[in-house]
């Protein structure tokens, strides 16, 4: 049933009894043309863009809980395009660019809300950078300009300008970047996926891959087995686990990221500011919650759950920033469990298996990814060729030198 | 987390430096050879990254110096050991 | 104004301590010992809030933290903390509360009209609509909705109060007082056990001080007192009253300790709240149960309460929730309701229990009253105030009963979110009609309720047996277990979820106004995971984070999917268990305390001189001394380099990293961490040094000095001083311990200052005098030696970072400020001045030399014309690496100077370098402008940059495009080397 305000009157009328499942919740076939595992929202979205792309909609989507469950589910909402790297820019503005017509392409609103994304500096040296940044924007056709201390002031007047130890200089500002709801990403995309054939199959765990000479035949699930031509892993958080399964390593490690938000308060800011002295971003949800989040807890970990140092860090942030939220309270915390490459960018190429893609490595760039994620693996599993906002995504870019390190940071997945 | 510092007792984990996969064996680069190349990409950018026990890198810099290499497990955090890093604790 | 619904007589408040409050600017009298939910009831004030989506008028619900509806806003001004619960708050003289998300009066709520639309705003209702035109959702939909959301305002002024951090350390930390809690405390604080006692209100007690139960023949609140007593005389026992423990993590529990939030503000140099992590060898949970609603037509009505609450108001607080009172109740525990209810005065209209066959015992506590077995109450109607009931008996009539408020007892809810933080789910248990946490951390256990242990009995004998554990485990156990007298309590309980056949609206989440249809809805949708559940209809993230919602949620989820609620199962509870403030969490590590602030010695000094300071890490360093007459920053770095290239300066350095190596080995050490040879270097010399990751990427640059045989001193630059210390660490203690190498950071031991210029050697001379022969035979360029000066140590380098001749001269950190004046006055007659790191980076732009914007962890060494210094002859960190073929593609991005065509022009660090006459594209991008100074030597703008091919393309011109600032700048490619480029100066 298309969603309009003319259907929601209408069911209105009726008591909302016509409803139906927003998707299948499909029982797995024994095979299919593409196996993806993971129902989070980059497989969500790989399978939607294979139907709708490509044509390609004998596709399952294993999930081995309920699907939106992974980062997708649990995350600070933001969308933005704001990279520096020739590697990244073109996969973030292509992403950037379906937001835009995303709710429209799914018949789904996940109120997309571009209400600007502003990334604070504090001293000459990051406003060079972000300088260089704003231009490399440029260079990509993306939005950017870089605001003063008063052209900040103008729009957040009650952030902290006297009293800082960092005093705030200026920022970077992406007025498309802003927010989603989270959530609905992942069910709109599951609904057009499954309205267009695709089986999404929910509590389903994949525990192994069949290989026949070097190609991958189909996998092994809780749910028996099933076959497949080609088999996609999108399951940030436990990449290494599932390469593992067949048999190949990862430059990988899986950290846990926390975030926050406060009880519900009237609308104070408008859109996402990102502190450059310390560690917090924020903005406010739609509800009136304050959503908010910093760096990872920094070691390894699959507990899903984190740490007090790090919510005292975080908030240490949001104080020196705005000490007006002091007197808000923190409602909730979670926790995602985040794929930390070995150079902060993500991988999306083939397995060393023939016939195995993967998607993975996302760090903190995941959520904001999540359509030209689905959209550029959809293309490398249907044309077994990289889309060209994808090229440089490559396994094997730690061999050749040809790494995409935003930071600078080096092979230290924590600090990315 | 609090963890058994050898030399400081149980401190805090927010006074240690993390590095992760205390398993990886740095290559001897001083010897030429066919291998060292991959064998260096390896020690570099690939470590173990499992659900469970782990043995890691951890780094007292607000205590003593010492680079650690303690027991940890993923799933639960529960740690249950913590040695130099020199001790032969690797293994 | 009266307590017009204040009992005669009763109840554990201070009639003798009257308190002056006001709520919506009305004032009010309550007593000592009220919360606010208590002294509004009192006074018989029963609208208190409005809901979030429909402004549905909201009474007063619970009387603990599972408050769903009595949010307020309390206090003002900048002091003012939204979405506070009135259940929570502990009456103090002088309290205002405003209610809240209303316009433009709690009474008459135009939002109220949502009710009307409520057909349309159903769980998920945005998700399908608002889409169309697209434009419109930032411009029109939006705005309306986020205005119409949220709950209460932040004052959107600085928090004016202050938070402190402490951390405590006990063997046994007891999570709640009441029954359990005590007696686990008392019988481990007896044994000597170091004990924590945490109890989230300002009395200790917990249900002791709402019900009529007796311990050892007094009443539950006096035994109390007298526990409390006992406890306080023990020195190894901690009572921190006013304490939540919000969450459980690796290690160690958070509270928060209100230690002034019962006062109109925090007393003068005491913190509003107080931030504790405890660190506890055993936990024991004794945080009781929380009793849940019953989903059924207006249940939200104001005056329909939770059993338990209306007997803490009537028990503790004396405050009568109504007059002729009804009863709906799933198990025993409505009937000790309705028989307290009575004991106060208070009519008891009926007693509705869902069960068709009750024990004679429980019968027969309320006396006369009329009583529906089988029966359910289905709908409640009233618009401020609950007016009526309609009863549906065992045989399916429909009854109507005056009422004026409505006890509801859905059965409980141990409260085990703190045993559940660290992972293991709770499971539901068929028998107690709850989730149990059956897993708990290893070092925790649970007592009374908490356990699902619901009789007094219980609680007693749990909290005696676990503290008696602690006593064996930490202290002395001689001590036998002490029984508790006490009566025990029928507690059969039938689940009952859901009322059908309503008339109105039935909510399950009160707060946010999730209805049993909202339910429905996202069952047919396929929301059907508890999970989905949530997060597509909003249940259970409300304020009172599901308390009382979340259980009756799942299972009214778990009947219309056919499954059981232990198939359903539950979310999982997050910390913090109850809402904590952001600026407790953040402590004094606000403001300009938000990080620490490091000081050269030199600090005093250069204050005097008139430094303007910048930030430099956590450092302060001297940008530059401006002048009398002086402008402009501009004025007074071009005045500091010319007095540098002219005659003398002095500049602080002490910033930069020192560390200290010593032992036979480190020449060996040094030759495996720089990509140059140092192993070569003879004592008295110093070497410039660049160090790489083991990925083949620059790490750092800086200098070493070889002291003595077995003695050298490394300086790294000031951003990357603890990082170069923990990556020596690392190569020393990991990688190669058979190296004979002890290493030290010495950075805050040594105050280090540059005098650069062509007189620097004259005012060195004239401050060391004999001491040191300071001749270019004697001490030429890159010698170092260490000598005293009287008693006092000196380390002089002779090295550059302007060009110049020039030294570095240490002292211990001690000497900083006096050395630094020594200079100056020995340079007076040689026109010295000191300069700032503005004038230290301009002279090291014109030298080419490369810094933190080159070293930025993105070049390597032959990006920065630094290739030549990677040895070929040993091996080093890095070195393999570094050879990979993207490293060593010709075509990278390597250093180059620039200047601008036109000379009036200025550059700007950040813009990109595109060929004159093409679009910029990625195709056309070439590089970056990473550093730029305005050069009084050459008297205009250049700047260093890092360009494709770059050494192959000087005299080329370039456009530098920043289109984010002024626009584009011809530039011209030139050497990166802009004065004295055979380095004369500096050896003269």
């Amino acid at each position: 049933m298309r969603y309009s305000l003319l259907s929601l009157l209408a069911n209105a009328v009726s008591g909302h009894k016509a409803w139906k499942p927003q998707w299948r919740d499909a029982a797995p076939q024994s095979a299919y043309d593409v196996v993806i595992v993971g129902g989070g929202g980059h497989g969500l979205a790989t399978a939607y863009y294979l139907a709708k792309e490509h044509g390609i909609t004998n596709v399952a989507v294993l999930e081995k809980g309920w699907i939106g469950g992974g980062n997708v589910g649990r995350n600070t909402t933001i969308i933005r395009s704001n990279y520096l790297l020739h590697g990244n820019i073109p996969l973030y503005e292509l992403s950037m660019q379906l937001w835009e017509k995303l709710e429209q392409d799914l018949n789904y609103n996940a109120m997309i809300s571009q209400r600007g994304v502003l990334n604070l500096f504090h001293s000459d040296g990051q406003r060079d950078a972000y300088a260089r940044r704003g231009n490399a924007m440029r260079i990509h056709g993306v939005d950017a300009e870089l605001l003063d201390r008063e052209g900040v002031r103008k729009l957040y007047p009650f952030l902290n300008f006297d009293a800082a130890r960092f005093p705030i200089q200026g920022g970077l500002l992406q007025r498309r970047g802003g927010t989603a709801r989270h959530d609905a990403v992942a069910w709109g995309y599951a609904r057009g996926a499954s309205d267009r054939g695709v089986d999404i199959v929910q509590n389903c765990e994949v525990t192994g891959f069949t290989i026949a000479d070097g190609r991958v035949t189909g996998v092994r699930t809780s749910r028996g087995e099933i076959r497949a031509r080609k088999v996609a892993i999108a399951v940030a958080g436990s990449s290494s686990r599932v390469a593992a399964m067949a048999s190949f390593r990862l430059p990988i490690e899986s950290h846990v990221l926390q975030a926050f938000v406060s009880e519900g308060l009237k609308p104070i800011i408008p859109g996402v500011i990102t502190f450059g002295a310390g560690h917090f971003y924020i903005s406010q949800s739609d509800k009136g919650g304050l959503v908010f989040g910093g760096d990872i807890d920094g070691y390894n970990s699959y507990a899903q759950r984190g740490n007090l140092p790090c919510v005292e860090d975080v908030c240490e942030g949001g104080m020196a920033l705005m000490p007006a939220i002091g007197r808000a309270r923190v409602l909730r915390s979670w926790a995602g469990l985040v794929d930390m490459s070995m150079d902060g960018s993500p991988i999306i190429d083939r397995a060393p298996v023939d016939g195995l893609f993967v998607n993975a490595g996302w760090c903190y760039g995941g959520f904001k990814a999540t359509p030209g994620s689905g959209f550029v693996f959809a293309h490398l599993i249907a044309r077994d060729a990289p889309h060209p906002a994808a090229t440089r995504f490559r396994l094997d870019r730690f061999r050749t030198g040809n790494i995409i390190d935003e930071k600078g940071q080096g092979a230290q997945p924590n600090l990315h | 987390m609090r963890i058994p510092c050898p030399f400081c007792g149980p401190r805090d984990a927010a006074e240690f430096s993390y590095l992760g996969d205390a398993s990886v064996r740095r290559p001897d680069s001083s010897v030429p050879g066919d291998g060292l190349d991959a064998a260096m990409q390896v020690y570099v950018y690939i470590r173990d990254n499992p659900a469970g026990p782990l043995k890691e890198y951890w780094y007292h810099g607000a205590g003593c110096h010492s680079w650690l290499v303690v027991d940890r497990d993923t799933r639960t955090h529960e740690i249950t050991g913590a040695a130099e890093a020199h001790s032969g604790a690797v293994s | 104004m009266t307590q017009a619904q204040r009992l005669a007589a009763g109840g554990l408040v201070d009639r003798s301590t009257p308190v002056s409050f006001s709520f919506d600017g009305k004032p009010f009298t309550g007593f000592a010992g009220d919360t606010l939910a208590s002294a509004l009831l009192a006074n018989g004030v029963r609208l208190v809030g409005r809901s979030f989506k429909y402004h549905r008028p909201r009474g007063i619900f619970s009387a603990g933290p599972e408050e769903p509806n009595a949010l307020v806003e309390l206090r003002a001004g900048a002091r003012r903390e939204p979405n506070t619960k009135a259940t929570c708050v502990e009456l103090y003289d002088g309290l205002s509360a405003e209610s809240q998300n209303r316009w433009p009066s709690l009474a008459f709520d135009l939002h109220a009209v949502n009710q009307f639309a409520s057909p349309l705003l159903v769980a998920g209702f945005y998700y399908k609509t608002f889409m169309w035109p697209s434009a419109f959702w930032e411009r029109l939909y939006e705005p309306a909705i986020r205005r119409a959301a949220g709950l209460g305002r932040l004052s959107g002024e600085s928090d004016p109060d202050s938070y402190e951090k402490a951390t405590a350390f006990c063997d046994l930390l007891v999570i709640g007082a009441g029954p359990a809690g005590l007696a686990a405390a008392l019988v481990a604080g007896r044994a000597g056990v170091r004990v924590i006692l945490a109890e989230s209100d300002f009395v200790l007690g917990g249900r002791l001080n709402c019900e009529t139960h007796e311990i050892d023949g007094a009443p539950g609140s006096a035994w109390a007192r007298q526990a409390e007593d006992e406890l306080a005389t023990l020195p190894n026992v901690r009572i921190m009253r006013r304490t939540s423990v919000f969450g459980v993590y690796d290690g160690e529990c958070g509270a928060i300790e209100r230690v002034a939030d019962h006062m109109p503000a925090p007393p003068e140099h005491a913190p509003r709240q107080r931030l504790w992590k405890i660190v506890a060898r055993q936990t024991i949970l004794a945080t009781g149960a929380v009793e849940r609603s019953i989903v059924f037509g207006g249940n939200d009505r104001p005056g329909v309460m939770l059993g338990s609450a209306m007997r803490t108001y009537v028990n503790r607080f004396a405050a009568a929730p109504g007059r002729r009172i009804a009863v709906f109740t799933t198990g025993d525990d409505g009937w000790r309701t309705a028989r307290d209810l009575r004991t106060a005065g208070l009519s008891v209209e009926c007693v509705v229990d869902t069960r068709h066959t009750i024990a004679p015992d429980v019968l027969s506590l309320t006396g006369d009253t009329a009583v529906y077995l089988g029966s359910h109450v289905v709908d409640a109607f009233g618009g401020h105030g609950l007016r009526s009931i309609d009863i549906r008996d065992a045989g399916g009539i429909r009854k109507r009963v005056a009422v004026d408020a409505l006890a509801v007892s859905g059965g409980w809810n141990p409260d085990v979110a703190l045993a559940t933080h660290l992972g293991a789910s709770p499971t539901w248990s068929d028998a107690k009609a709850a989730f149990l946490a059956t897993e708990p951390p290893r070092s925790m256990a649970l007592a009374g309720a908490a356990a699902g242990h619901w009789t007094l009995a219980e609680a007693l004998h749990d909290g005696g047996t676990l503290g008696m554990d602690a006593a064996t485990r930490y202290g002395h156990p001689q001590l036998a277990q002490p029984r508790f007298r006490t009566s025990d309590e029928a507690t059969e309980v039938q689940a009952c979820w859901h009322v059908g056949g309503a008339r109105s609206k039935a909510f399950v989440d009160l707060q946010n106004d999730v209805t049993d249809r909202d339910i429905a809805l996202a069952a047919r949708e396929g929301f059907r995971s508890v999970e989905h559940l949530k997060r597509y209809t909003t249940l259970g993230m409300a304020t009172d984070q599901g308390r009382t919602s979340n259980v009756g949620g799942l299972a009214i989820m778990a009947e219309l999917t056919g499954r059981t609620i232990a198939e359903t199962g539950t979310t999982r509870a997050r910390p913090p268990h109850i809402p904590v403030a952001i600026g407790a969490f953040a402590g004094l590590h606000r403001d300009t305390h938000f990080k620490p602030t490091r000081l050269t010695s030199g600090h005093q000094w250069a204050t005097g001189q008139g430094a303007t300071f910048v930030d430099a890490g956590q450092w302060l360093r001297a940008q530059w001394f401006a002048r009398p007459g002086e402008t402009d920053w501009l004025q007074s770095v071009t005045r500091e380099v010319r007095t540098v290239r002219s005659a003398v300066g002095v500049c602080d350095v002490s910033t930069l990293g020192k560390i200290a190596l010593t032992g036979p080995d480190v020449g060996t050490f040094l030759d495996r961490i720089y990509i140059n040879t140092f192993s070569t270097l003879d004592v008295g010399k110093v070497r410039y040094g660049v160090m790489l990751r083991e990925d083949g990427f620059v790490m750092d640059d800086g200098t070493t000095a070889r002291l003595a045989p077995d003695h050298w001193m490394m300086s790294t630059t000031t951003a990357n001083a603890a990082k170069v210390m923990q990556h020596l660490e690392f190569c020393h203690q990991v990688l190669w311990p058979e190296l004979d190498v002890q290493m030290v950071s010495v950075t805050e031991q040594w105050a280090q200052y540059a005098v650069a210029g062509p007189r620097s050697r004259a005012l060195l001379q004239q401050l060391l005098g004999t001491v040191a022969d300071l001749s270019n035979e004697a001490f030429p360029y890159l010698a170092c030696r260490e000598f005293r000066c009287g008693s006092l140590p000196v380390r002089l380098y002779r090295i550059s970072f302007s060009g110049e001749l020039a030294y570095e001269i240490a002292v211990p950190a001690n000497y900083g400020d006096a050395l630094a004046q020594a200079l100056i006055d020995a340079g007076r007659d040689l026109g010295v001045a000191p300069y700032g790191t503005e004038a230290l980076s301009v002279m090291r732009i014109e030298k080419g030399h490369v810094a933190g914007n080159e070293i930025n962890g993105q070049t390597i060494a032959s990006d920065l014309g630094l290739g030549r210094m990677m040895s070929t002859r040993k091996d080093y960190v890095g070195r393999v690496m570094a050879a990979r073929p993207a490293l060593v593609d010709s075509k990278r991005p390597s250093l180059v100077g620039l200047k601008p065509v036109d000379p009036a022009a200025r550059l700007r660090a950040g813009a990109h370098f595109v060929a004159r006459g093409v679009p910029a594209s990625p195709e056309t991008d070439d590089g970056y402008m990473t550093s730029t100074a305005f050069s009084p030597t050459l008297g205009h703008w250049i700047g260093l940059g890092l360009l494709a091919d770059g050494p192959r393309r000087t005299g080329e011109r370039l456009r530098a495009y920043d289109p984010v600032r002024a626009g584009d700048v011809d530039v011209e490619v030139v050497p990166p080397v802009f004065v004295d480029p055979k380095g004369e100066r500096l050896r003269a």
